[in-house]
């Protein structure tokens, strides 16, 4: 088999793997439902599960992004990123025990302030969300004890917060009071905590022990006796949210800073399916437009070029469930005009070859314009990597935009360009070497 | 063909369009959205499935659910949110240094790559100098579009900019490469060896901007609302950018060497 074949058929797998992968996972066809499996290969140690669907991010899913700023000015600095790591890992605890999934948390610093951005899919409604986010749900118990300096006529007493805390809580459930029916929440101590308690109990018999959330009294149970076995109940005047939200954030732990919302963005379900279907129209007619373009000003070289769109545009669906990259709209509109890029290398190598055809034979013409074109190439999709990458942001410095659609729109770009590069160099011109050789033949 | 004679008409046409452009920025200044300036946006589906908005400063909770209610009592129906947007104060600031650090780094960088690749400071400049002349003429054009038409500065707009960026410069190279390639070939005027590169990459240059532009104009019409000023500006980058290639950049390089020597005579 000589080389160009070789090339050729290296050509026509990848474009039917590439095509397979990007269909939907169910097609209907004649009526005849073809499921296509995911893939689950297990070779030794390797094993590659990607259930190679489409991720769409929140602007075409639905669903809200919250930032909320960490108060970091009371840590010092050197405990900082541990504090933070601390905040991400409780807030993505409790997002997980909300039943949030695909949610992620995610970090950022700029200039000294430190944000926690939290991206919850399919969530619209972002009151509960945030209410269970944000309170640091700080658990302590406090002794009474009598205030003997003040001599007052009415007898006085202060808080004085005891060593048992939230972190000796172990699981924190919500039950209901035997008798009222009220929402309590009940907890169980740690072993350490379960000892603490016992000890505090026992100095306090016949007095109070208010238990303070956040700074807040909620509830302050008069101590009848010593309780041995770590086990407890809060009750306050809890609506049944009000003691599931609680229990998640007791459950989760308290966050060690206080953090405060600064900034929501929450799009609906169902302006995501508009976009999803406005854009999808938009692809296939601007698509079809430059399709047409090119046939009617290169004809049959038109033709090569526009089967290596096609290449690319299911080079790049596929790709982008297997890596996978979530799907925005700038990230749509980034694959749109990448597309429009795509084409221009083979614009740039046809006007090529039309000048050089003049000069000598069409195979050589084809093999000189192909590398005079590339210098071109190279230069102008540098310029265009260079800036994606800045946009895209790789390495999270935090001087530069991190924000989700710029980011979604770089991306595409970026693989926009280099896949292009593919099918625009590599593929165009081992088809027109097919192609161009068999005419040569055929004139012989 | 003599493109190089005409450098006055391109100088006049650029003039006039920048200008315009600075006036506008002047006397209406932008209309600048919510990602910058900090500030809130709420949109409703009413029960007869039209949408009402409305945009505020930063706001908590409570007034949301008070807009809400209230837009309920008003049209005695459920509405449905279908959008919320809700930017801190601080935030925007934030975003306006982040953006400017993007630009400075990503102009720069080129202008390296440029510099580099040619071998040659001038070609950098004067390509430098063209994607500053379309960056211009897109952010001039946001401001007219901003006044009569209510285009927003947004984050998307700042994206499309350097889109634009490198779209500029992408094209500036494909014209600077040909007189790159016709100088290792002979020697003459650079004026000539550029004319004649412009000639040969003219039709390449507006085929390619044509595709762009049948995308970038689907986008425009059937994308929806999201995303059809950024598509605008996109476009309007394109245009720009296909003309300031063979017009601004070459017209700057050659202008350029014509001083050199003129100089040196002296």
């Amino acid at each position: 088999m000589s080389a160009p074949v070789k090339k050729f058929i290296f050509i026509v797998i990848i474009s039917l793997v590439a095509t397979y992968i990007s269909l939907p996972q169910s097609l209907n066809i004649f009526g005849i439902n073809i499921i296509r499996p995911d893939i689950n290969i297990n070779i030794g140690k390797i094993s590659i599960n990607r259930d190679l669907k489409t991720h769409l991010g929140l602007d075409l899913a639905g669903g809200s992004r919250l930032s909320f700023e960490a108060d970091t000015g009371s840590v010092p600095p050197d405990k900082k990123e541990n504090a933070l790591t601390g905040v991400r890992n409780i807030i993505e605890n409790r997002v997980n025990l909300f039943g949030i999934s695909e949610s992620t948390v995610q970090t950022s610093n700029f200039e000294g302030k430190d944000r926690i951005i939290v991206e919850l899919p399919g969530i619209s409604d972002t009151k509960d969300a945030i209410n269970l986010i944000g309170k640091t749900a700080q658990l302590s118990f406090a002794e009474l004890v009598e205030d003997t300096s003040v001599t007052n006529s009415t007898p006085s007493s202060t808080l004085v917060p005891t060593n048992l805390t939230g972190a000796d809580l172990q699981t924190a459930e919500v039950v209901f009071d035997g008798n009222t029916g009220i929402p309590a929440i009940s907890i169980q101590f740690t072993d350490e905590g379960g000892q603490k308690f016992a000890e505090i109990t026992g100095k306090n018999i016949g007095k109070q022990l208010p238990i303070i959330l956040d700074g807040q009294v909620i509830s302050a149970p008069t101590v009848q006796e010593q309780i041995i076995g770590g086990k407890a109940q809060i009750s306050g005047d809890f609506t049944i949210d009000e003691a599931n939200e609680l229990s998640i954030q007791l459950n989760a732990g308290a966050l060690p800073i206080p953090i405060t919302l600064i900034q929501e963005k929450t799009i609906g379900a169902t302006l995501g399916a508009q976009s999803v279907k406005m854009s999808m129209l938009a692809g296939i007619v601007g698509l079809t437009m430059v399709g047409l373009f090119m046939i009617l000003s290169y004809g049959k070289l038109g033709i090569i070029a526009n089967i290596g769109l096609f290449i690319f545009s299911v080079i790049s669906l596929a790709l982008y469930k297997l890596i996978p990259i979530t799907l925005t709209l700038p990230g749509i509109a980034g694959f749109m005009l990448s597309i429009g890029m795509a084409v221009d290398s083979n614009i740039l190598i046809f006007e090529r070859f039309k000048e050089e055809k003049l000069k000598r034979n069409i195979p050589d013409a084809l093999e000189v314009s192909f590398g005079k074109a590339w210098d071109s190439i190279r230069d102008a999709n540098v310029a265009t990597i260079i800036t994606s990458l800045i946009l895209m942001n790789p390495l999270d410095w935090s001087f530069l935009p991190s924000s989700g659609p710029v980011r979604g729109f770089a991306i595409t770009l970026l693989m926009g360009v280099v896949i292009s590069l593919f099918t625009g160099i590599y593929v165009s011109r081992n088809l027109l070497r097919i192609f161009i050789k068999e005419r040569k033949d055929k004139k012989i | 063909m003599n493109w190089m004679r005409y450098r006055w008409l391109y100088l006049l046409i650029s003039g006039t369009l920048i200008i315009c452009g600075v006036f506008s920025m002047i006397k209406w200044g932008f209309n600048v959205g919510i990602d910058f300036t900090g500030g809130s946006l709420l949109e409703y589906r009413l029960p007869d499935g039209s949408v009402k908005s409305y945009k505020e400063n930063y706001i908590n909770q409570e007034r949301k659910e008070v807009i809400k209610s209230d837009l309920e009592k008003e049209v005695a129906g459920e509405v449905t949110e279908i959008r919320f947007e809700n930017i801190g104060p601080t935030v925007g600031p934030e975003t306006i240094k982040r953006t400017i650090f993007a630009l400075i780094i990503s102009a720069g960088s080129i202008l390296i790559w440029i510099a580099y690749q040619f071998k040659n400071l001038k070609f950098g400049i004067s390509a430098t100098l063209a994607t500053i002349h379309d960056s211009l003429i897109v952010i001039g054009s946001f401001s007219i579009l901003g006044h009569f038409f209510g285009a927003e500065l947004d984050f998307l707009f700042v994206t499309a900019l350097l889109t634009i960026l490198s779209f500029s410069v992408h094209d500036t190279i494909v014209v600077f490469d040909r007189i790159r390639e016709k100088r290792k070939g002979g020697i003459a005027e650079l004026s000539e060896f550029a004319n004649s590169a412009i000639s040969e990459t003219m039709v390449r240059s507006i085929n390619n901007s044509f595709t762009i532009i049948f995308m970038l104009l689907a986008l425009i019409l059937l994308g929806g609302d999201t995303i059809r000023w950024f598509a605008v500006a996109l476009l309007i980058g394109t245009v720009s950018g296909t003309y300031s290639s063979p017009f601004v950049a070459v017209s700057i390089l050659v202008t350029w060497d014509e001083l050199k020597k003129r100089i040196r005579k002296q």
